[in-house]
């Protein structure tokens, strides 16, 4: 059992680096893309033993204890079979 | 009296911070490796710039996790001084004991120069000595000083007379173009509700020598040290 932890700036929030790649991505003619935010992602190997159950509950505490920062980053939490 | 200077893996303004309180202030002074947990004996303590846990997650993040840190809690609890200086800022956010958090500089630059800040509130333990409005030459050194904070959290400290420095012009005058990172409203330091917990972008230990270009951080020291001794008195 696996969890993915998705960390990503709050909306509204300034993300100087998303905005630097977006310009160079404009620069390399590619020109579909009307906006990049960069965020974290994070692989979490669980006990093969824990219910899903406990998994996610302590999957989600440590995303919000720790993987992010509740002041400006928002995260998202999925568990994998 | 005693001041203390924790030490995280990383820490690299240590040094200068114990520097400044032996030869300046005048006072002993301990270093306090961050597995400490008893800081009985400190009156002060200095949590000093460098990368702590090598900026790993983000800056200060994990060393909010080192065991010193439950008693740095504690010990601010207690109304006693804390003083978070650039990466130690980043760490006393981190940890909640200030609001907001320090973002990524704006024009993505790593700032390494010395800045004018004006003195914004002079009725905290770590300024009295200081005259409002003061402006102060300061050394920054950062990549993620942009402070940041929601609309409440900004109009509370506004409220509340939080912020203590600004980063200004020559003249004092708070401008666009004196903002090294970005920062909300130019803010260079805030302090918590009862004033004795202080963080800091600019490095007044690394100004308090003519060699080193200036002296103007003294002032913030001389402060805290007289706010010590009244409180011990």
């Amino acid at each position: 059992m696996k969890a993915k932890v998705y960390v990503t700036l709050k909306p509204g929030v300034l993300d100087p680096q998303g905005k630097a790649i977006h310009h160079s991505a404009e620069l390399l003619g590619y020109k579909a893309i009307a906006d990049i935010r960069q965020g974290k992602y994070f692989e979490i190997a669980l006990d093969p033993t824990a219910t899903e159950a406990d998994a996610r509950q302590s999957v989600e505490k440590i995303a919000n204890d720790v993987l992010a920062n509740p002041v400006i980053e928002d995260y998202r939490v999925e568990i994998e079979q | 009296m005693k001041f203390g200077v924790v030490v995280f893996p990383g820490s690299n303004c240590d040094h200068d911070a114990y520097h400044v309180v032996s030869k300046h202030v005048g006072q002993p002074v301990d270093f306090i490796w961050h597995k400490e947990t008893d800081l009985r004996g400190y009156d002060a303590l200095l949590i000093p710039g460098g990368f702590s846990y090598g900026d790993y997650l983000r800056a200060g993040a994990l060393a909010r996790f080192s065991p010193v840190m439950s008693a740095v809690k504690n010990f601010a609890g207690e109304g006693k001084f804390v003083f978070g200086i650039c990466n130690g800022f980043q760490i006393l956010c981190e940890s909640g004991l200030l609001p907001g958090a320090l973002m990524r500089n704006a024009d993505l630059h790593f700032v390494c120069r010395h800045v004018n800040v004006r003195v914004e509130n002079n009725s905290t333990p770590f300024t009295y000595e200081l005259q409002n409005r003061k402006v102060l030459s300061l050394p920054v050194a950062h990549a993620e000083g942009n402070y940041t904070c929601d609309d409440a959290t900004y109009h509370q400290l506004q409220e509340n007379n939080q912020v203590v420095f600004r980063y200004c012009d020559a003249n004092g005058k708070v401008t666009a173009e004196s903002n090294p990172n970005g920062a909300r409203d130019n803010i260079a330091g805030i302090c918590n509700l009862d004033r004795n917990v202080l963080g800091m972008m600019p490095h007044p230990e690394r100004a308090c020598e003519d060699l080193l270009g200036s002296h103007d951080g003294l002032g913030i020291f001389r402060s805290l040290n007289h706010a010590i001794e009244s409180v011990s008195a």
